[in-house]
């Protein structure tokens, strides 16, 4: 197999999200297409050659043109404040990839297209599922599809307007979210942490060979995978990605 | 990419470390006091009646072990650092558990044409290594992380330890060792990651 090469990739924009979440849309020149789901690891070097590198899961679907990261501020940390502080349009950045090849959602894979998906993420865990979400309305794929997306409060919704304009547009998307530290007034919504019983009320039935996909912190990945299990759920069925208090 | 590249406005934060934690530290890598999680699917939790380990393959027997027969090989402690392949590394880690030299003792390794190993866990996880990196005192079979059982989430019952490869290599819940003339990829080495997995090679992904 070939060595995935380090490129130089150049920001053409760069979108604010949230307060500390921001959308950097890169210019790849020669980008291998990658599958919805796949990360890409990225490189940082200093003028005294001091090098650290870091992953970040890919929101941009393969059939688009530019490579859009999304990157959450953490505090205190060394890649994350210099993508979302630091750089700016016109900037170069290294990457290589695309990498991973198993949290991936293919339009065109026999053994996925057929199953309801069910997409659940908490915080930034949702930019692989973007991924899946814009790559499944690009091919105008209807398979039933529902995401439980888990933020702290409305404004930490990332991709909040682009959800709300997809599943308002196409009835076999389903977009539900919770909001687990503050809610706005007169919020319908759930306002609490992924549990058994959300789970219970929005998984798709086993019966119906649901695939899901669990991307996000340890505890809330630990939560829904144990108890899609229980309900059913098998454990080649459910994919699971997790990011631990250390994304840097 | 040439290697001339900068990151315009670029400091970072850890030129401070010492030199002898340098030396620790693989390249790409970068320290961490936590302990991450990673996995492809559900934690799988095996019952210690229902655990066992077992050794076989192309040798013509089979070697197993109940929960409570494995409590009683001998224990070793050791301190070792970890890296994971996603950029992490883990400096000093304890872990108490029994070496893979004990487990094949039993086996006359010299007269057999064996040279690999697949290890299989529960879940389905799987993960390749020539059976020299498992021998001499550098791969165990670990039950205990910092003077306590291990936990589900990291591996527990029992996971594999091989700190000398990226910690893919180190398979949680691992339940035994497929012993083979010839490599086979496991789990991760089937989806783009490096058959073999040196952290001081970068060996990351096929290819490197």
């Amino acid at each position: 197999m070939e060595r995935l090469n380090w490129q130089l990739g150049t920001v053409v924009e760069i979108r604010q999200e949230t307060p500390s979440v921001k959308s950097l849309i890169l210019d790849v020149p020669d980008w291998a297409r990658h599958a919805a789901g796949q990360h890409v690891d990225v490189r940082l070097t200093a003028e005294d050659g001091y090098q650290t590198q870091r992953s970040y899961s890919i929101a941009s679907p393969p059939e688009e043109t530019y490579l859009m990261l999304t990157v959450e501020r953490i505090e205190g940390g060394e890649v994350s404040p210099y993508l979302t502080d630091e750089l700016r349009v016109g900037d170069g950045i290294e990457l290589r990839g695309p990498i991973g090849g198993y949290f991936v959602w293919e339009t065109n894979d026999e053994r996925s297209n057929n199953s309801p998906l069910f997409l659940i993420g908490g915080g930034s865990g949702i930019v692989p599922l973007m991924a899946m979400i814009r790559h499944r309305a690009n091919s105008a794929q209807t398979v039933p599809t529902k995401l439980l997306y888990s933020s702290s409060s409305y404004e930490d919704i990332i991709y909040r307007d682009e959800l709300g304009r997809l599943s308002a547009k196409d009835p076999s998307l389903r977009v539900i979210h919770t909001l687990t530290r503050r809610q706005p007034e007169n919020w319908t919504g759930y306002g609490r942490r992924i549990d058994r019983a959300m789970l219970a009320e929005i998984a798709w039935q086993p019966a119906e060979n649901p695939l899901a996909f669990v991307c996000g912190p340890t505890a809330l990945v630990e939560t829904v995978a144990t108890n899609l299990q229980e309900l059913g759920y098998g454990p080649g069925r459910i994919k699971t990605e997790r990011f631990g208090p250390t994304g840097g | 990419m040439a290697g001339n590249f900068i990151s315009r406005g670029f400091k970072g934060r850890r030129r401070e470390t010492d030199a002898t934690l340098k030396e620790r530290i693989p390249p790409g890598q970068y320290e961490t006091k936590d302990f991450p999680v990673l996995s492809a699917g559900p934690t799988p939790r095996t019952s210690l009646e229902r655990w066992n380990f077992s050794i076989y393959g192309e040798i013509g027997e089979e070697l197993k072990w109940t929960w409570d027969e494995f409590q009683k090989l001998p224990r070793e402690t050791v301190m070792v650092d970890i890296h994971c392949v996603t950029k992490w590394s883990k400096l000093d880690t304890v872990w108490t558990g029994v070496s893979v030299d004990t487990l094949l003792a039993g086996i006359d390794l010299d007269r057999q044409p064996v040279r690999y190993l697949i290890a299989f866990c529960d879940g389905g996880y799987t993960t390749n290594l020539p059976l020299t990196d498992v021998r001499g005192g550098k791969a165990w079979i670990a039950y205990e992380y910092d003077g306590k059982l291990l936990t589900p989430e990291h591996g527990g019952p029992a996971r594999l330890l091989v700190p000398h490869l990226y910690f893919w290599k180190s398979a949680k819940w691992v339940r035994g060792f497929k012993l083979l003339t010839e490599d086979r990829p496991g789990f991760w080495e089937s989806v783009g990651y490096h058959n073999y997995g040196d952290p001081w090679n970068e060996q990351r992904y096929a290819g490197d």
